[in-house]
């Protein structure tokens, strides 16, 4: 499935289904994450069952400490 | 002098009235690492009234690849960060008002550097803190800044009271102990980058041009040439306890504020006091000379480093125990030399 993550068309692997999937994939599970799905912020309780299509618009911002 | 700031009263969005604007604000900068010394030499250019500058730690040589304002010699002396910034600060602009201080912001200190505050940045390392910076922000009805960043990634989001959602809203109810520590060091222009996206919108708000703010949540990685941005306006909450109807400002009533803090990836507990002193180092370095440790003291600060432990005490009673990540044993050693 292709689908465009931040403004990149980038193919993901067959076992990414959902936003939760999409997440572990990134290694951004474990992260305060915030997911906008075709110009809508996902809550984070739907992450788990949300389906990712093809073409879909993915952005994703995950917050860190540092400074 | 009155060349100082043509180029930026060239740029229409600032013009001359904006600079008068500039002029006329104070800035409260959180933290004096790599994002705070990059902001403060930014509005301190820039002409600002007045600038305060806090911070807890002191220039280390491993500050100097990316911490802007401070020197070999600051490492050397191991300066505090705030004395060694506001030294630096003064030297670039002699026109704006410097106020330093070394502490560790928390509650009752926030709510007295909050006094005639235009604007605070965001420049702190933690997310305990920012939580308190965030409650402090929407009980003022003073606008605050977010900026981060670890590796090659970084972060920046814009907080106004009352129209943007707050970062309570954002991040939800967050176990704050519970944040992975972030050890994946940091590369200086992406230190820089966030400085630029927090000072350009300290800029806006300075001036006065709410309409230019940039909206959204920005992150970026440099090295992986990745960008994001996602306009969050509506993740605003009512029931949100910091900035919704029922507020009621958690993060400054929590009663049982932890008294140590692990530095995150630095091998370093610092021990805070339960109630503020003003420790005499003079007379600490007396009783230490008796044992076999190695003593170093400036004005601001008391080493002493015995067996691979190093233990730095400030005259606010705030001690910095390197080389344990440990609480139990950081709490031994100041117990048996500082206490
Ligand atoms: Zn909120």
């Amino acid at each position: 499935m292709e689908i465009v993550i931040n403004g990149e068309k980038l193919e993901i692997p067959i076992d990414v289904a959902t936003v939760s999937e999409l997440l572990q994939h990134y290694g951004l599970n474990q992260k305060v994450v915030i997911v906008e799905l075709n110009n809508e912020i996902l809550e984070k309780g739907n992450h788990q069952e949300t389906l990712l299509s093809n073409g879909d618009r993915v952005e994703m911002v995950h917050f860190v400490g540092g400074g | 002098m009155s060349e100082r700031y043509s180029r930026q009263e060239l740029f229409t969005p600032i013009g001359v009235k904006g600079q008068e604007r500039i002029r006329n604000k104070h800035v409260l900068i959180i933290g004096a690492g790599a994002l705070g010394t990059g902001s403060a030499e930014n509005l301190v250019r820039a002409g600002i009234g007045s600038l305060t500058i806090v911070d807890r730690d002191y220039v280390e040589w491993s500050n100097l690849q990316r911490q802007q304002l401070f020197c070999e010699n600051d490492a050397k002396k191991r300066l505090p960060k705030a004395i060694a910034a506001k030294n630096r600060l003064k030297l670039l602009n002699s026109d704006v008002n410097i106020t330093s201080l070394i502490a560790d912001v928390s509650v009752e200190e926030l709510e007295q550097l909050i006094d005639g505050v235009d604007l605070i940045m965001d420049a702190t390392d933690n997310f305990e803190t920012r939580m308190i910076i965030n409650d402090i922000s929407q009980k003022h009805n003073i606008p605050w800044i977010y900026g981060a960043c670890v590796g090659s990634y970084g972060i920046s989001y814009t907080i106004i009271p009352r129209i943007t959602p707050c970062l309570h809203c954002l991040m939800e109810d967050i176990p704050l102990g519970g944040l992975t520590c972030d050890t994946a060091g940091i590369i200086s222009p992406v230190v820089q980058t966030v400085v630029a996206y927090q000072t350009v919108e300290a800029l806006k708000i300075l001036v006065e041009d709410y309409e230019a703010l940039r909206n959204k949540i920005v992150s970026f990685d440099l090295w992986k040439n990745e960008h994001s941005a996602i306009r969050v306006a509506h993740v605003k909450k009512d029931s949100c306890l910091s900035c919704g109807t029922h507020r009621t400002y958690p993060y400054l009533s929590y009663q049982n504020r932890t008294k140590t803090a692990v530095f995150c990836g630095r091998d370093s507990v610092q021990i805070r006091p339960a109630v503020k002193t003003d420790r005499d180092l003079a007379q600490l370095e007396k009783i230490l000379l008796a044992q076999k440790g190695e003593i170093e003291r400036n004005p601001y600060l008391l080493s002493f480093t015995i067996g691979s432990h190093r233990l730095v005490v400030f005259k606010d009673g705030r001690a910095m125990i390197h080389g344990t990540n440990d609480i139990s044993v950081a709490k031994s050693l100041y117990h048996r030399y500082l206490s």
